[in-house]
C-alpha cells in the first residue's frame, strides 16, 4: 500500500470514527429513554397524576409537585420576560458604544456562564431572607427568572439582529419615531425569535433542581399552592427524593416522573423549533 | 411631549438592562458577606490546607481541598469523554457531513444539553453505575466514573456545537488550497482548518469545563457525599455543589457557621467558574476580530 492510499484509507476511517461520535450520544439517549420507559410506563395512569405525595410508593401521586413546577414556571415567565426583552431591545437598539455597554455585553456573558446553584445561593439570601418570602413559589420563580435573564436576552438580540434594516428606514421614512418604529415595526418582525428563545429558557427552567433545592423548596408539601406565597415542590426536585431512596417502588416512581418531565421538556422544545422555522421563513 | 415620552422610554429599558449588573454585584455581595463573617471564625490557611471537609461532624475541619479534588475528578472524566467525542463530531460534521445530515442532526444533538440534568444523574446511578460494576467488581454505587462519563455525554453538545460553528467559519480558501495540494480531507481538517479554528475550539472547551464544575444534580445523585481527597474514580466523593445540595437539605440554622459553609464553598465555585468565563469572552473577542 503506498502512501496515497495509506491517507485515503485514514480519510475513510475518521468518516466513519466522526459518524460514529455523532451518533453514540444519542444511541446512549435513546437506550436510556427506553429503559425509563420501561421501568416508567407502567406506572403512569391517571392516578400517578392526581394523587398527592405518600409514603408508600404504589400510592404516592405527582399531583403536587406537578403543580408546584406549573405555579413556577408561569410566574418565572411572567418575571423574566419584560425584563429580558426590554434589556436585549436596549442593547441592540439604543446602546452606544461606549464603556457601559461594553460592560453590559461582558456582564450577561459571564452571568451565562454562573452556575446554577450560585443563583440558588444568591435567591436563598436576597429573596428567602432579606425580602423575608420564605421558601415560597415567588422565590423560586425570581431566583429562577435570574438564572434565565441571560438567555432571554441574547435570544432577543439575535432575533432583533436578523431583521432587515430597510424595514426600519421605511418606518423612519415615515416619520415614526424611535420607539414607534421598535414597538410597530421591529418587536413583531422579530417576535418569533424572541418567543423561540423565551420558550427555550423556560424549558431550561423546568428542568431547573439545584437552585431550588437551595432557596429550600421541599421535597414533600402535602397540598399544590394555592398562591405564590404557599411552600412548593417541583417535578425534577421530587424525582431527586424519589431516586434517593433504597426502595425499587420509588425508583419506579422516579422513572415515571421522567417521563412527564421529559415529555413536558421535549414538548417546549418541539414547539420553540416549530416557531423558530416558521420564523425564519417569514423572514426570507 | 414626544421626546419626552422617548426619553421615558429609552431610561426605562436601560433600567432592565442594569438588572443583569445588579445581579452580579448582588451574587458578589452575597458571597462575599457570607464567605467574610466564614473566614472571621476559620482561618484562610487551614482552609486551603487542611485535607478534611467535616464541617457537619462533631470533630470540624473546614478544608477545601477534599471537595475541590472531588469536582476537579469529576470535571477531568467528564472532558476526557466529551472532548475527543465532541471534537470529532465538530470535525465530521463541519468537513465531511452533506448539508442535510448536519442540519437534521444539529439540533437532535442540543436535545442532549435540554435533558434536565437530574434525569442523568438517574441515569448514571440507576443504569451506568450496575453496568459498570459488571467490569469493575470494587466500583462502588456511587463514584465519580460513571457521574463524569454521564456529565461528559451532557456536555458534548457544548463542545460540538461551538468548535463546529469556529470550523465552519474557516475561509474556504485555505481548504482550497489544501485540496489543490491533494490533501485529503483528513489532513485538511487537521493540519490547515482546525489549527485556524484554534480559538474558537479552546473556547468551547473552556465553556464546557467550567459547564462541568459547577454542575450540581449528576454529581450530587450519582458520585456520592463523602468529601474526599483521593483521585480514585471507584470510590464516592463529595464536589462542591454536591456540598452545597447536602447542606440545603438539612436543618442548618440560618447564621451559623455550618450555613456560611455553603458560601464559603459557593464564592470557591464562583471565583473558578469567573475565571474561566472571562478568559473565554476574551479569546472570542480576539478571535472574532481576526475573522472580520
Amino acid at each position: 500500500m503506498n502512501s496515497i492510499q495509506k491517507n485515503r484509507l485514514k480519510d475513510q476511517l475518521f468518516k466513519f470514527w466522526g459518524i460514529g461520535c455523532t451518533l453514540i450520544g444519542l444511541v446512549l439517549l435513546v437506550i436510556f429513554i427506553g429503559g425509563i420507559l420501561i421501568d416508567g410506563l407502567s406506572r403512569i395512569d391517571w392516578a400517578f397524576i392526581t394523587d398527592l405525595p405518600s409514603r408508600k410508593a404504589e400510592k404516592s401521586g405527582i399531583w403536587t409537585p406537578l403543580m408546584g413546577s406549573v405555579w413556577v414556571l408561569i410566574l418565572t415567565a411572567i418575571i423574566s420576560f419584560p425584563i429580558s426583552v426590554a434589556a436585549g431591545v436596549y442593547l441592540e437598539e439604543y446602546a452606544k458604544k461606549n464603556r457601559l455597554s461594553a460592560l453590559l455585553e461582558i456582564n450577561i456573558s459571564n452571568l451565562a456562564g454562573v452556575p446554577s446553584i450560585i443563583y440558588g445561593l444568591l435567591g436563598l439570601e436576597v429573596f428567602v431572607r432579606i425580602m423575608d418570602l420564605g421558601a415560597s413559589v415567588l422565590a423560586g420563580a425570581l431566583t429562577l427568572s435570574l438564572l434565565i435573564l441571560p438567555i432571554i436576552i441574547v435570544a432577543t438580540r439575535e432575533a432583533i439582529k436578523a431583521v432587515p434594516s430597510s424595514i426600519r428606514d421605511a418606518s423612519y421614512a415615515l416619520g415614526a419615531s424611535k420607539w414607534q418604529t421598535i414597538w410597530n415595526q421591529v418587536l413583531p418582525a422579530s417576535s418569533g425569535g424572541i418567543l423561540t428563545g423565551v420558550i427555550l429558557a423556560l424549558s431550561r427552567a423546568v428542568g431547573e433542581t439545584a437552585p431550588l433545592i437551595v432557596i429550600g423548596a421541599l421535597a414533600y408539601v402535602p397540598f399544590a399552592p394555592q398562591g405564590p406565597l404557599d411552600q412548593f415542590s417541583v417535578l425534577p426536585i421530587q424525582i431527586f427524593n424519589w431516586i434517593s431512596r433504597p426502595q425499587q417502588g420509588f425508583i419506579d416512581n422516579a422513572a415515571a416522573a421522567i417521563i412527564i418531565l421529559l415529555l413536558i421538556t421535549f414538548i417546549m422544545n418541539g414547539i420553540a423549533v416549530y416557531f423558530r422555522n416558521k420564523w425564519q421563513k417569514k423572514l426570507q | 411631549m414626544r421626546k419626552i415620552r422617548e426619553f421615558v422610554i429609552e431610561k426605562s429599558l436601560l433600567s432592565s438592562a442594569l438588572v443583569t449588573i445588579a445581579v452580579t454585584v448582588g451574587i458578589i455581595l452575597v458571597l462575599a458577606i457570607e464567605a467574610f463573617s466564614f473566614f472571621k471564625e476559620v482561618s484562610i490557611f487551614d482552609f486551603f490546607t487542611d485535607t478534611e471537609w467535616t464541617p457537619l461532624f462533631t470533630k470540624k475541619h473546614y478544608g477545601i481541598l477534599p471537595l475541590l479534588s472531588g469536582t476537579l475528578l469529576t470535571t477531568f472524566i467528564a472532558i476526557s469523554v466529551a472532548l475527543p467525542i465532541g471534537l470529532s463530531i465538530s470535525i465530521y460534521l463541519s468537513e465531511y457531513a452533506p448539508r442535510s445530515f448536519r442540519k437534521t442532526i444539529k439540533p437532535l444533538l442540543e436535545l442532549l444539553a435540554a435533558v434536565p440534568s437530574v434525569v442523568y444523574g438517574f441515569f448514571a446511578l440507576v443504569v451506568v453505575t450496575p453496568y459498570l460494576q459488571q467490569f469493575i467488581p470494587n466500583l462502588s454505587g456511587f463514584n465519580s466514573l460513571s457521574a463524569g462519563i454521564v456529565m461528559g455525554i451532557m456536555i458534548i453538545p457544548f463542545v460540538s456545537s461551538l468548535s463546529e460553528d469556529a470550523l465552519f467559519a474557516v475561509p474556504k480558501a485555505l481548504r482550497e488550497a489544501s485540496y489543490g495540494m491533494g490533501a485529503t480531507r483528513l489532513q485538511t481538517a487537521f493540519k490547515v482548518v482546525v489549527p485556524a479554528a484554534s480559538s474558537g475550539i479552546i473556547v468551547s472547551i473552556i465553556l464546557a469545563i467550567s459547564r462541568a464544575i459547577g454542575e450540581t444534580m449528576i454529581v450530587a445523585i450519582a458520585a456520592g457525599q463523602q468529601p474526599r481527597l483521593t483521585l480514585d474514580p471507584t470510590v464516592p466523593v463529595e464536589t462542591i455543589t454536591a456540598y452545597i445540595v447536602q447542606v440545603s437539605l438539612g436543618d442548618v440554622q440560618h447564621g451559623s457557621l455550618e450555613y456560611r459553609t455553603i458560601f464559603a464553598a459557593g464564592i470557591t465555585l464562583f471565583v473558578f467558574t469567573f475565571l474561566l468565563n472571562t478568559l473565554s469572552f476574551r479569546i472570542r473577542k480576539k478571535y472574532r476580530q481576526k475573522y472580520e
